[in-house]
């Protein structure tokens, strides 16, 4: 009998059928409710600007890795959630040619420059907010009501600049001025869900986070339940603060980002000059990610304490 | 009885694939017409050949003669002729100095086989005597001669005795087996084992997929005071030493320390059966159980081996291999040896030879890795992994010492549970050996 083909490596031989492309195909799975619920709200131009964003993010992911020569990795469908991601962050008003822009920039300067997939040490998506903020302030700050379609501020803004509080029902529901995915927060606590019992996320992120905002809005003499379902907290905390490669790999790490983010977020929020702090609160705490992590390294077996 | 099923942090959940094999009954393998008998089998020195070609040898006859403290000797599994001395391909890797026999087919006994007499009136030298004498080692594997093990130095303290019936490996069955229809040995052995050490307290562990096990070894120990059966959680690796150690006792190894240091020795329910047999019949290691299955062999079953024999004498006992055979390994597939060839001999710790298709490999290309920490919530130990592998592939051997890699008990949770198919235990390894050698340089 003829054995000479036989493979040999070192152990284990045997893999888990676990892929990247199908954790990212559950965390697009989770983002379809809020998706679907943008379309519903704003209608076909939600959909350009999901459309759009996705297509731009992916495109620009190939060119530059062809470009580098490298190979092409769309198909495990990183690029596909930052250009939904992404498109979930911005006003249903936006033009669609900044709209690609800001994919280009977030798979571009947010991803690839620091060498692609898992090398990035900032959410892609929210580098590509973060560029349209300051290069597009007033296009990313024209909110359209849902309802009538006519411009409106965004609940955060009512009470900030007018002191206009928005009720529950509707923050909850989604029937209010925002971004296309931050408006229903019910919507996207179900996508959350989703992850949490895939195994997805962990439990820590969102819940420190969203813990955090809760106790220090209502220390600080504010409406917790307001703050928690206002604006893009819970796309953050569920979405965004979860994002595997820019947050922390420690449990206790990631009690630590959640709770560092919280803060950011209601400083911003209560004393800043936006109405809003969930893009900075999460960007911020990205840098002190390899930090975090090299001082919460769990206690080892048998780690003798002595020394 | 009330058990409750006890466990460690970490860990993950491989497919078991037990149902190859775990109702088959054990069976005699035939006796080979010739076997190739390694003269080392164990963790130390090899041994020196006492016989030379040409000689006639009988059924445990002692053939290797240990040269170090460190070491076990090494009996033959047949009576015949010696053919050859000379290296042969072994399952640890490389070639290893081999005594050849060709059976005659007798299985006359050497006349040192004869009962050593009743537990009560053996001394715990005598007990150990047995066990250097019979040439144990540890079966579940890792192969450390068993009598260096109750030889702990006077300052360490031994209070505690655990047999380990895991079995975490999946598709292996041979232990579950064993434990099934032969817990009067695996019992005899760990009192056996308790006495050398003057111990009162001894663990049987099982893992929790086996309740029938668990049964006919809480029936086998009733009335022995000193003995607990603990039921374990299924979880890989549950059988690793430290693990078992920690769900057990709540006690932990010292980081680079041994079991001795908490105050334990562990063994594997092989060797205990086998010090039990030693002790009732006087027979040496000779032979041992041995689980031959996975999608590439064609009737999976668990065999009592002659050590010696080669694994495809073994494999074609069990209908041949399949179409499409991919690796065939000694052990599990979690921590088992890929072979390159089908002529290497089953040893004193060969449990499985595995056999998997092609398809079965879950051969994929690494991709990036996304700090998903799957296998940091994996890693039984406690360690980073994915922190451990960056090191370990840009040659920081430096930051790998700072973050433990010496610790890192291979286990391999890591590398199975990487949904980017990133070979983790396999580059933490390396750095590992790389860490420890310069360890012992600095030292010199």
């Amino acid at each position: 009998m003829d054995y000479g083909n036989l493979v040999v490596s070192s152990s284990p031989h045997i893999r888990s059928e676990d892929t990247v492309q199908r954790i990212m195909m559950d965390v697009i799975i989770a983002l379809l409710p809020a998706t679907a619920a943008s379309i519903y709200f704003f209608g076909f131009r939600a959909m350009a600007i999901v459309v759009v964003s996705i297509l731009a993010a992916v495109a620009t992911e190939a060119v530059i890795q062809k470009i580098r020569k490298k190979p092409v990795t769309i198909s495990d469908g990183s690029a596909v959630i930052t250009g939904l991601l992404l498109a979930l962050t911005i006003s249903p008003a936006m033009p669609l040619w900044m709209t690609a822009v800001g994919a280009v920039v977030a798979i571009g300067i947010g991803k690839q420059v620091y060498g692609g997939l898992g090398s990035n040490p900032f959410n892609p998506a929210l580098v590509g907010r973060a560029f349209l903020v300051v290069t597009f302030p007033v296009h990313m700050t024209t909110w359209i009501n849902p309802m009538d379609g006519v411009s409106s501020a965004t609940p955060l803004n009512l009470l900030k600049m007018q002191g206009i509080k928005t009720g529950y029902m509707p923050l909850l529901l989604g029937n209010v001025g925002g971004s296309l995915g931050e408006t229903s927060a019910l919507l996207l606590l179900i996508g959350g869900i989703y992850l949490l019992y895939r195994g997805i996320i962990d439990w820590r992120i969102p819940v420190s986070y969203l813990g955090t905002v809760a106790v220090l809005t209502l220390v600080l003499g504010s409406d917790p339940v307001f703050h928690l379902l206002a604006g893009g907290l819970m796309l953050g905390a569920f979405f965004m603060a979860t994002d595997m490669v820019t947050t922390p790999v420690t449990k206790s790490g990631r009690l630590v980002f959640g709770i560092g983010a919280g803060l950011l977020v209601v400083i911003i929020r209560l004393y800043g000059g936006y109405p809003e702090g969930v893009l900075f609160s999460i960007l911020l705490m990205n840098t002190f990610t390899p930090i975090i992590d090299r001082y919460t390294r769990p206690r080892i077996y048998g780690e003798v304490k002595t020394k | 009885m009330q058990l409750k099923s006890l466990t460690f942090k970490g860990g993950v959940h491989p497919p078991h694939h037990k149902h190859y094999t775990e109702h088959l009954p054990l069976k005699k393998a035939e006796v080979p017409k010739l076997v190739i008998i390694p003269l080392q089998q164990h963790i130390g020195a090899p041994c020196d050949p006492l016989v030379q070609v040409g000689d006639e040898v009988k059924l445990g006859q002692k053939i290797g003669e240990p040269k170090g403290f460190v070491s076990a000797p090494i009996h033959s599994s047949v009576s015949g002729r010696v053919a050859a001395i000379e290296k042969r391909p072994h399952p640890g890797g490389g070639l290893v100095l081999s005594v050849v026999i060709e059976s005659d087919g007798l299985d006359s006994l050497d006349e040192s086989i004869k009962p050593r007499g009743n537990l009560e009136n053996l001394t715990a030298e005598d007990i150990k005597n047995i066990m250097r004498e019979a040439g144990l080692v540890g079966m579940g594997g890792a192969t450390f001669p068993t009598q260096v093990k109750f030889s702990p130095p006077a300052d360490k303290p031994i209070d505690t005795v655990i047999l380990n019936g895991a079995e975490c490996e999946p598709y292996l069955t041979a232990d579950h087996r064993l434990m099934l229809e032969n817990a009067g040995d695996v019992v005899l052995g760990l009192k056996a084992m308790m006495k050398a050490v003057n111990v009162k307290k001894g663990y049987i562990a099982i893992e929790n997929n086996k309740p029938d096990a668990i049964k006919a070894i809480a029936e086998a120990v009733q009335g022995e005071g000193d003995i607990e059966v603990v039921s374990l959680k299924t979880k890989y690796p549950q059988g690793a030493e430290k693990q078992l150690i920690k769900a057990c006792t709540g006690r932990e190894v010292p980081s680079g320390g041994l079991p001795m240091d908490c105050g334990v020795i562990v063994n594997n329910v092989g060797t205990s059966a086998a010090l039990g047999n030693a002790i009732k019949t006087g027979m040496p290691l000779v032979e041992r159980i041995v689980t031959i299955t996975g999608s590439g062999v064609k009737e999976p079953q668990n065999l009592v081996v002659r050590i010696g024999t080669p694994f495809a004498d073994v494999i074609e006992q069990c209908g041949g291999l399949a179409d499409n055979v991919g690796k065939v390994i000694q052990g599990g597939p979690m921590m088992g040896i890929a072979q390159y060839t089908t002529e290497v001999p089953v040893i004193k710790g060969t449990s499985g030879i595995l056999v998997l298709k092609e398809e079965d490999l879950g051969l994929k290309p690494e991709i990036a890795c996304i700090k998903c920490a799957r296998c940091v919530d994996a890693c039984p130990i406690g360690l980073l992994p994915t922190k451990l592998e960056g090191f370990a592939q840009k040659g920081m051997l430096q930051e790998a010492d700072e973050y433990h890699v010496i610790d890192c008990i291979e286990c391999g949770s890591c590398s199975f549970i990487c949904p980017a198919k990133r070979p983790l235990v396999e580059r933490i390894r390396l750095a590992k050996a790389q860490v420890m050698a310069e360890k012992r340089k600095a030292k010199q």
